[in-house]
């Protein structure tokens, strides 16, 4: 039966140069990356501070560029991608994303009632 | 599973293992981030009688600040690309632009922070003050130490050459660099966007 | 100079405490004085300090657990005694603020240092050998991880020395943890001993999922994993996501009591209730990250006790992993009487009955596997029945107070306590000695005393329902939890029984150290020769008793399921094996080092001696710098002492 490679790496060898990905489309994915990450910033603060967005929907407007730009880093820069190789990492997001949001939205919910079922301040300061 | 085809070799390789079990760490990381997002949305409101988001966040330094992170994030890119292909003077350029930039992006924080805490809004004022310097101070922490970090690695290579554990750590770094990048984003938003509006 | 720290720390004025003390102090030096004078430590440094092999480090693990197993229940001992003699109006022994501190660290102790080491321990232990690899991902990070929870352990026991421990119940409940109502050391010595234990639980969570999921032998597909690493996966999962919660929530707490923010006290705007939620939000998957490993023992135990291989395998992953995104919608049902309201409590609630489905779903598996096998009554499978009818009694009653107007009467009562020490005990103990019971002849080469395990698995179980059943009959009678005494009359006979219940686990404690000592005694009429004594499914019993460093000389190619009973079953002998010369990771003392300055900081920031902090966070810091400096060193093991090695023990198996 074949053996196979040692998980360790000899301690002295020098990694060979990877040359597997064409050069110049590294380099214009982490261009793209930033000009759509400076366009999307760019909105983000147009959005907060012009008078021209209806108000109720800056903070939707915020938190869909936010999520948009949070991709474009993903995709850009992190280099995730949906390939045979990549699965473990997505489906590690996948879970990390889960938890955030069940730990984040469950707990604004939570604490909202929470503080809204208090007694109200007047009554608390009455009993010192 | 296609994951499943590639397993029958066995132990995936080392660069494979070491940038998984990276990303894992990343995965907690943000997760301990979104529990400091979920107190500061919590205790926003609670400024105690002090002074309010509107009334201290400049949001023209957090732009800047923006742009630091987003341009060091991109140097940073590009300098992985370099090292891949033992471009060092380019490498060394791009690092040295991270270096650059990210350490500008601690000096605009720590300025802010020290003028809020010179006016008498430092942590301890009100339950809104301390989200905001733990959710804010806790990245920038991250940031300190990734400077730090990549200071190492760049003696680690200047005195054992471009072996091939710096290089799986390098690789780390980027990722640990783009992540910080993904969070400010959150924070941008939430904190200095949605705060002064 | 020395912060808050003075001689009036060492609690010369009371006789309880200075005495445990002194029984703790004699008991460590006698251990260090007799390796000192045997002359064991160079072994000890060599072989067990210095150790990156997954094997020792299970080790380790485990015998931390046990260790601290003792302490805690001495805890338990003195506030059973405590009750049964504090009622009906009488005093008791114990004055209050001293039993405080015992209910905290009592609580403290058992699920920070006792279960969680036990089940990380087993997991770390069994895991790689599962799989048919040599160890874990990172070695050297599984090293540091145990050292840094046993510095975490170590801090919580030198609070009974010097200082005093948490008066706040486990976890630490503001606003009586903030300074303001807890301004000596006691909250401060809970809060760094746990952020630093974190620390190593989280790496140890990142390294069992890299291991479980990159680090496999080949022809490993997911789907011919043993149960107990689907378990090992989800519970490890869990504490990545989990444990980061842990420490932000602490870390806000120690904020407030060391810089004097707000998220949580009574003025500035804090909110306390905001800890409730974000404490309970880790601490409901954590119950999860016991108990999982605990069911991955008994799927384990239970098929190979049975002679069947598990009943309903697919079912049984879907069942774990369903249990593991559940856990993180269920963590209200910890504080229903805090006043969300109907519509939140509702969905938690149903969330909550919701998640037992999927262990039912196991249970019932776990009954068909036992169908029609041919059950050999060895103390694994005994402790294995004894889980599955305590653990649904207690799983049974956790449903009940699922319900929120069920709950608003049982919260906080005994009726509580009993529940969930019937699951912890039931399900994690139990799992736990189960566990040791089955793969102590792996690790050591000779099987445990059967006659004494038998002993020890009847006095705790028949122990466990004497103590606790009565809780949950003065729960319903409307006894609350962490009373240091009672006067209601009617309550007494029931608190006596409890008492008594508790000598009875006692005993089963001690027919416990009795078996450890009788068996290592008697070995020689125990040894396992073959690697497999109880005619095992999975690839750990594939390898000798205790198996070598490298755990494979030929990492295994695998077919399917249950590959070694498999490979038992074909007629033919394998092929002669081609041996090529590996490596495996040299030792590190990497994670002893940076344990003992971790120490040294924790009780400086404990004490506020701000210069040893900042002295021993740098020493820290320098020891994980110089060790990073160089590639980690491999030694080599040639072909040729692998192939000895095989064929010694092919040998010996052979002999009578």
């Amino acid at each position: 039966m074949q053996e196979l490679p040692s998980p360790l790496e000899r301690a002295d060898e020098e990694a060979p140069a990877v040359d597997e990905t064409d050069p110049k489309m590294s380099f214009l994915s982490y261009t793209a990356g930033l000009v759509f990450a400076l366009l999307l910033t760019g909105a983000s603060f147009f959005v907060a501070r012009s008078p021209l967005i209806w108000s109720p929907g800056v903070p939707v407007g915020l938190a869909v560029l936010a999520i948009a730009q949070m991709g474009v880093h993903l995709v850009f820069f992190l280099k995730m991608s949906t390939g045979p190789d990549n699965t473990n990492n997505v489906l590690a997001l996948a879970f990390g994303l889960l938890i955030v949001t069940l730990v984040v939205s469950g707990s604004l919910w939570i604490m909202a009632h929470l503080n809204a079922n208090m007694m109200p301040a007047s009554a608390i300061m009455e009993m010192h | 599973m296609s994951t499943g085809a590639a397993q029958v070799a066995g132990p995936a390789a080392v660069s494979s293992v070491v940038a998984y079990g990276f990303w894992i760490f990343l995965l907690s990381d943000i997760i301990m981030f979104s529990a400091l997002f979920a107190a500061y949305a919590v205790l926003s409101g609670e400024t105690a009688g002090g002074p309010t988001p509107g009334q201290l966040f400049d949001v023209r330094r957090a732009g800047v600040e923006t742009l630091c992170l987003l341009f060091s994030s991109y140097a940073c890119g590009l300098g992985e690309l370099c090292i891949q292909r033992r471009r060092m003077v380019g490498f060394h350029v791009c690092v040295a632009a991270t270096l650059v930039l990210g350490a500008a992006f601690l000096a605009l924080e720590i300025d802010e922070f020290a003028g809020m805490v010179a006016r008498g809004a430092g942590p301890a004022r009100s339950a809104f003050l301390s989200a905001f310097f733990s959710l804010v101070g806790l990245h920038g922490v991250h940031v300190t130490i990734g400077l730090l970090w990549l200071v190492f690695m760049v003696a680690q290579i200047a005195a054992q050459g471009p072996k091939a554990f710096v290089l799986r750590r390098l690789h780390c770094f980027s990722l640990f660099w783009h992540a910080l990048d993904i969070i400010w984003i959150a924070l941008f938003t939430l904190v200095y966007l949605m705060g002064t509006r | 100079m020395f912060g808050k720290l003075t001689w009036t720390a060492i609690p010369f004025d009371q006789p309880l405490p200075m005495t445990a003390s002194l029984l703790v102090l004699v008991g460590i030096l006698t251990a260090l004085g007799l390796a000192t004078v045997k002359g064991w430590w160079p072994y000890l440094w060599r072989e067990w300090l210095t150790s990156v092999d997954h094997k020792r480090i299970g080790v380790l693990y485990v015998l931390l657990a046990l260790v601290l197993l003792l302490r805690g229940f001495m805890d338990a001992i003195m506030m059973r005694t405590q009750l049964a003699l504090a009622t009906s109006g009488a005093p008791g022994y114990l004055p209050p603020a001293h039993y405080d501190q015992i209910f905290s660290a009592h609580g403290t102790i058992m699920i920070f240092f006792m279960a969680m080491p036990f089940m990380i321990g087993l997991m770390n232990f069994v895991v790689p050998l599962q799989l048919g690899v040599r160890d874990v991902a990172f070695p050297v990070l599984n090293a540091v991880s145990f050292w840094l929870t046993a510095t975490g352990a170590l801090l919580v026991n030198i609070s009974l020395i010097v200082g005093e421990f948490a008066k706040t119940g486990w976890l630490a409940y503001p606003p009586l943890s903030e300074i303001r109502f807890s301004p000596g050391v006691g909250v401060d010595y809970y809060l760094w001993a746990l952020e630093i234990s974190g620390i190593g639980t989280l790496l140890a969570g990142i390294n069992l999922v890299t291991t479980i999921l990159k680090v496999r032998a080949p022809g490993m597909f997911y789907l011919r994993m043993p149960v107990f690493c689907w378990t090992a996966l989800a519970s490890n999962l869990l504490i990545v996501a989990a444990f980061p919660l842990l420490t932000a929530t602490l870390g806000m707490l120690l904020l407030d009591r060391y810089v004097g923010m707000h998220f949580f006290t009574t003025d500035g705007g804090g909110n306390a209730m905001l800890y409730f939620n974000l404490i309970w939000a880790w601490g409901h998957p954590e119950v999860y990250i016991l108990i999982l490993p605990a069911f991955g023992v008994f799927s384990e135990v239970i098929a190979t006790f049975s002679g069947k291989s598990i009943f309903g395998y697919r079912s049984m992953v879907l069942a774990t992993m369903a249990i593991c995104i559940l856990s993180f919608t269920v963590w209200l049902h910890h504080f229903f009487t805090m006043g969300a309201g109907a519509d939140v409590n509702a969905f938690f609630g149903i969330m909550s009955m919701i998640i037992a489905v999927p262990t039912g779903v196991k249970v019932f598996n776990w009954l068909f596997t036992l169908f029609r096998g041919r059950i050999r009554f060895e103390p694994p499978i005994l402790w294995s029945l004894g889980f599955i009818v305590t653990f649904v009694i207690g799983g049974l009653t956790g449903v009940l107070m699922a319900v929120p107007p069920a709950d608003f009467v049982l919260h906080n009562s005994e009726f509580l306590v009993a529940h969930f020490h019937n699951v912890i005990i039931g399900g994690v103990l139990f799992g736990g000695m189960a566990g040791v019971n089955y793969w102590f002849p792996k690790a050591f080469g000779f099987t445990l005393d059967r006659r004494l395990g038998l002993v020890s698995f009847w006095c705790w179980l028949i122990g466990f329902y004497v103590a606790f059943m009565p809780l949950y009959a003065l729960g319903l009678l409307g006894m609350t939890r962490r009373l240091q005494h009672t006067d209601d009359p009617t309550w007494t006979p029931y608190l006596i029984v409890a008492a008594a219940g508790a000598v009875i686990i006692l005993g089963g404690i001690i027919a416990q150290i009795l078996q450890l000592v009788v068996s290592i005694r008697t070995r020689a009429r125990r040894r396992d020769v073959t690697g497999d004594p109880w005619n095992g499914r999975t690839l750990e019993w594939s390898t000798a008793s205790p198996p070598p460093s490298y755990n494979f000389a030929i990492m295994p190619q695998v077919e399917s399921r249950d590959d070694f009973w498999r490979r038992k079953q074909l007629r033919e002998p394998p092929p002669a094996p081609q041996y090529r010369a590996i490596e495996v990771p040299a030792n590190s003392p990497n994670g002893f080092v940076v344990a003992f300055f971790s120490v040294v900081t924790g009780f400086a920031l404990i004490w506020h001696i701000w210069w040893m902090a900042i002295l021993g966070l740098a020493c820290a810091v320098t020891t994980l710098l110089v060790f990073g400096w160089t590639e980690r060193t491999a030694r080599e093991i040639s072909a040729e002492s692998l192939a000895a090695a095989d064929l010694t023990r092919a040998t010996v198996s052979r002999s009578p």
